[in-house]
């Protein structure tokens, strides 16, 4: 990590109580015991993000990395655990304060398409927060619009026309173009280039490239590809089943993994170099989060397990310079 | 199944949608074959008639759909025009399928036991309890523990990984020839994407089943693939040996896709980008249909390129290929 932390998240715990969906209602009419129950999205996590930083968040399907992603950027509350931000506990600022820190931290989703009001015009969905919070005066608005736009790649010609009229990679530009229009600090990305097409995700990458380089914004970059997060991130946290399990630079973590989950979700990513390859998958499926095994979440599916590993939790700690790892193995390194 | 003949040979094929505001050319001259034990690749972003090529493979395509031109030749035989009872013969006995959504092949209200029984039943002469043994056999040849118990399961109880395997257990029943697996791995987390991939190769080494592999991900298709064909708007760009293609592609458009794949490029550098979108296929004018995005385009591209054949089972369809030395 390189200069002071921007947002520091500490002991960062969310549960949601989950009532039951219709499938459940059925199983249970069918004799299975699923009650209403707790899900334990994010257990306990700490995470740095200095100024001016790229940082990956890489895990499974439902580990939890959208639940930090919403807390982060104030849709969500956690249920324990502070949020500091530039320095400063997020619950104890003013009123005030608090309008202008959510401003400086936006978010941008995978589905552009969900996130965008198809009745609204680019122009609205881009130019009503700014105006409605005052960044911006009617006298400069139109050229103001046209700026955010032709940073994003978008004509100032399609001001006039709705969401619909749009290709996937431009809907996600309008979404870029709006969290940018109120000129933000610290954006979340949550898959944002996942839903696009290879040529078009490269486009996209590009331009989140740029717009760190030209606005020196800092990025929380969520994503289950690696391969995206590789290139784009400075340092890279993975977590499984709502903990952080380890963190490094991106240049070690995929040098030499120290955690196994870590280990086994590189070897696993299929790459373009790979030819001919004997897949050897980790075994099993990520446990549910209703009900996380004790101990070491990862133990069912550790080749390393042992009897400590299924009573005591490992604690994320320092195991090498600028590595953190949660790992009973590292005990004695 | 003839020992040295293709499992299948696809000539030509169009298959082309007649709508209200003009013809979609999904399948506009399709070509390709693949062989017993081997994997075939199709590669291509979407909308450039991947699945459609699938659909028609297993006469799915519905109006205003039509498969309008070309063969398939199916163990030597056309079914581009087969009846319907013939198909229906042929799907889920001898050309099985896995789709993205396992529910797609899945019934949420039948209970896993039920499907499977009533697959082997539809296409074999055996008993009840032998056609349990096989589902009960297929489950555990998927990886899945504990099989009896999760018989008597919907697919409702289960992860999306684990309906997938249930899909492809489905699609093993029959001991089909040829496998036509339609992005089976996209929604998948990598960890379930490995084991599928594991389970897919396994069956094709073990049992010589040909394979069609339709994907988006070429790396996918990297480790997985003996040979792969790379599709936009509705045609075959480039196909060759996996080697080949993905180590010298020569399409401007084949070599820009693996160019702009993040692993291809320097760390944090800006990425190798094809500029502009995939054309909509509705009334695509006449030409390359890559000619707008293509650093190589001349006049000469405003005509059709055919698919030349510069040596055996290496194609390309493009007037200024690049030299494989180049790429
Ligand atoms: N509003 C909610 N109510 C109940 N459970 C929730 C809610 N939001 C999330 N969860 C649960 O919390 C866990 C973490 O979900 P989250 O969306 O953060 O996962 P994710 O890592 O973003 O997954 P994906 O890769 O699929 O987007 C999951 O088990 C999810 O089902
Ligand atoms: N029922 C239909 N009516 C009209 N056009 C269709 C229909 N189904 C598919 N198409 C068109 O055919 C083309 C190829 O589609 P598809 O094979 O699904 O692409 P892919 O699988 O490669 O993403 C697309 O342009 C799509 O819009
Ligand atoms: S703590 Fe134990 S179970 Fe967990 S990753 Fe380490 S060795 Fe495996
Ligand atoms: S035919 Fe012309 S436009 Fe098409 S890919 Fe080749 S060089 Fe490019
Ligand atoms: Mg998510
Ligand atoms: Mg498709």
């Amino acid at each position: 990590m390189s200069g002071p932390a921007l947002v520091e998240l500490q002991g960062l715990s969310k549960r949601f109580v989950k009532s039951l969906d219709l499938a459940g209602k059925l199983a249970s009419k069918l004799g299975s015991s699923i009650r209403e129950e707790t899900v334990y999205a994010l257990d306990g996590v700490d995470m740095t993000v200095a100024k001016g930083e790229v940082v990956g968040l890489v895990g499974e399907s439902g580990c939890g990395k959208s639940t930090l992603g919403r807390i982060v950027a104030g849709i969500l509350k956690p249920s324990d655990g502070r949020i500091l931000y530039d320095g400063r506990d997020v619950s104890s600022l003013t009123p005030a304060e608090a309008k202008a820190v959510a401003l400086k931290v936006q978010m941008i989703f995978q589905d552009p398409f969900a996130s965008l009001n198809p009745r609204m015009r680019v122009r609205d969905i881009v130019g009503e927060a700014p105006l409605v919070h005052g960044l911006v005066s009617r006298g400069e608005f139109e050229s103001y619009l046209d700026d955010v736009l032709a940073r994003c790649g978008l004509d100032a010609s399609y001001k006039r026309r709705f969401p619909h009229q749009f290709s996937g990679g431009q809907r996600q530009r309008i979404g870029i173009a709006r969290a940018l229009a109120v000129k933000p600090d610290f954006i979340v990305c949550d898959e944002a280039v996942a839903a696009l097409d290879v040529s078009i995700q490269a486009q996209i990458l590009n331009l989140f490239i740029k717009l760190r380089e030209d606005l020196g914004l800092t990025y929380l970059f969520i994503s289950h590809d690696l391969g995206v997060v590789e290139h784009i991130s400075d340092r890279v946290y993975i977590m499984y089943l709502g903990r952080i399990v380890e963190t490094a630079s991106t240049e070690d973590m995929f040098a030499a993994p120290n955690h196994p989950y870590t280990r086994a979700l590189l070897r696993e990513v299929p790459r373009l170099e790979t030819r001919h390859s004997d897949f050897l998958p980790i075994e099993g499926e990520i446990p549910s989060p209703l009900d996380p095994p004790r101990g070491c979440h990862f133990h069912p599916r550790c080749p390393h397990a042992m009897q400590r590993c299924r009573e005591e939790a490992p604690r994320l700690r320092e195991v090498a310079a600028g590595r953190l790892s949660a790992c009973h193995l590292n005990d004695g390194i | 199944m003839a020992a040295n003949a293709p499992a299948l040979r696809v000539e030509n094929l169009e298959t082309h949608f007649f709508t209200k505001a003009g013809v979609v050319k999904a399948v506009d001259g399709v070509s390709f074959s693949v062989e017993r034990a081997q994997i075939l690749g199709l590669v291509g972003e979407s909308g450039s008639g991947k699945s459609v090529t699938g659909f028609s493979i297993l006469g799915l395509v519905d109006p205003p759909g039509r498969v309008v031109g070309g063969r398939i030749l199916f163990d030597g035989q056309d079914i581009a025009n087969a009846g319907e009872a013939q198909m229906q013969s042929l799907r889920g006995n001898r050309i099985a399928t896995i789709f993205q959504d396992p529910m797609m092949t899945l019934n949420p209200v039948l209970r896993i036991e039920t499907q499977m029984v009533e697959t082997v039943l539809a296409h074999q002469e055996v008993n009840r309890e032998t056609a349990r043994k096989r589902a009960r056999d297929a489950l555990g040849q998927v990886g899945i523990s504990s099989p009896d118990e999760r018989l008597a399961a919907y697919p409702h109880q289960f992860s999306g990984g684990m309906r997938q395997r249930v899909a492809i257990a489905i699609a093993l029943l029959n001991d089909p020839d040829l496998i036509i697996a339609d992005e089976p791995t996209t929604a998948l987390d990598v960890t379930i994407q490995a084991q599928i991939l594991y389970e897919a190769q396994k069956l094709c080494r073990e049992r010589g089943t040909a394979m069609i592999w339709i994907t988006h991900d070429l790396a996918v298709v990297a480790g997985l693939a003996d040979k792969v064909s790379v599709m936009y708007a509705g045609r075959i760009v480039e196909a060759g040996a996996i080697d080949q293609v993905l180590d010298h592609p020569v399409h401007p458009y084949t070599k820009g896709l693996i160019g702009s794949v993040p692993s291809r490029n320097k760390r944090g550098s800006p990425l190798y980008q094809i500029p502009g979108t995939t054309p909509a296929l509705l009334n695509l004018a006449p030409g390359c249909a890559f000619r707008e995005r293509c650093p190589r385009a001349d006049p000469a591209c405003l005509e059709e390129p055919g698919l030349s054949e510069p040596v055996p089972e290496r194609a390309v369809r493009c007037f200024h290929p690049y030299a494989e030395a180049e790429a």
